[in-house]
This record gives C-alpha cells, structure tokens and sequence, in this order.
C-alpha cells in the first residue's frame, strides 16, 4: 500500500453542499436544498464569469415572463466519483428540463444564468446556446446527461 | 390540433408550419414556426444542452 497526495473527491461534492467553511458562511435556517432558479438573456446582454448576482439588466421580457425567470428542479444532490487515486470528479444537473411556458420574447436571447434564489441571488453559472426568439410558444431548455464528463455543473481534480 | 397563436388558438390545417434544428459540440436544437398568410403567430424552441464548462481544481503539493 501507498500513500497520495491528492485533494479528497468527496470533499468536490461537500463544497457543493455547504459542507466546509473556510470564510465565514451565510446562516442557513434550513439543512435543505437551496432553491435555483434560471433567468433568461438577451443576445446583446453581458452575463460571464464575472458575473456575480443575478441582474435584470440584459435579462429578457415579454408576455409570459417573469423577471427571475423560474424555480430549477433539484431532486439529485450532487454525485461524486473517483477516477485514479489523485483524481476525481463531483457533479451534479438539475433533475427537469427547463420550462417558459407559453411566453413571447421577441428580442433575440441566447443565455440561462443559474443563480441561487435561497442566497441573496447569488450567480452559479451561465449557459449559451443558438439565439433564439419565441412568439405564443414555449421555450424548453433540456440539461445534459447528469454524469461526470457531462454533467451542468462539474468540479474536478487531475 | 389546435396551435397557441398570437390570435388566440387556431387550426393548425389553417396555418403553415416550419420545422428545424441545429446539431452542434453544445446542443440540438428543434423548433417549430406556424405562419398564418406571412405573419408568424407562434413560435417554440427546445433547447438540449450537450455539456457545459468545466472546472478542474488543484491542490497544491507538499514536499
């Protein structure tokens, strides 16, 4: 037997749990899940890594639509897996498809921002995809295969 | 069927319809058009992600 260096997978998926603090946390009421919601943006709008909160500048409107657009499903906490004795991977995707249903945005978009409802709307992450405008219709935004090479969101060491 | 229009709900053998997709590395994307005498009265999209970025973390060594 040997021993090595490595940073520990299940600790990937503690951090997307709250698990450890090494700041000072938020106090959280609840041990449950936080709730996620999905916004939607305009082509021209500028959501990146620099990114930090949710904003309604930049995000769409139209019939149909809420500002802060709508609750993610969460129904499989956050997986992680062990790939070698240094490596791993933890993951996680909402558990639904993404759904505006019966809205019309007319102005071109092209983004989701995922962000943290239950924390003062804090940014997790934005994804693009083609532009798109919807008239009298629905918009379905389906996530990846919820696995360690595709899953939403994956954290991992090498 | 009855299709959702900007008119409310309508026929959908009133109305012409247009279909396409977009296969790529980030998605596949379906959508549907309904025209109803050159006007689009209703449009929808699904979307389905493929992946997303990726963040690789690193502790740093001892020794």
């Amino acid at each position: 037997m040997a021993n090595t260096q490595s940073l520990c997978t299940s600790f990937l998926s503690e951090l997307m749990t709250a698990t450890h603090n090494f700041g000072t946390a938020p106090v959280r009421a609840v041990t449950s899940a936080d709730t996620f919601k999905g916004a939607l943006y305009l082509a021209s709008a500028t959501i990146n890594a620099g990114t930090t909160v949710y904003t309604t500048t930049g995000e769409v409107t139209g019939t149909g639509y809420t500002a802060g657009g709508v609750t993610i499903t969460n129904a499989t906490a956050p997986t992680s897996t062990n790939t070698s004795s240094t490596a791993g991977t933890a993951y996680w995707t909402p558990s639904a498809s993404v759904t505006y249903s019966s809205v019309t945005l007319s102005t071109a978009f092209d983004t989701m921002l995922l962000y943290n409802s239950s924390q003062s709307n804090k940014a997790v992450g934005v994804y693009t995809f083609g532009s798109q405008t919807i008239t009298a219709g629905n918009f379905t935004l389906t996530m990846p295969t919820n696995s360690s090479s595709l899953a939403l969101i994956r954290l991992s060491t090498t | 069927m009855l299709v959702n229009t900007i008119h409310g709900e309508m026929d959908d053998s009133l109305l012409e319809k247009r279909e396409g997709s977009v296969d790529n590395d980030i998605e596949f994307t379906t959508w549907v058009e309904y025209w109803l005498d050159g006007e689009l009265v209703h449009r929808s999209a699904h979307v389905t992600l493929k992946t997303s970025p990726f963040t690789a973390l690193e502790g740093a060594l001892l020794g």
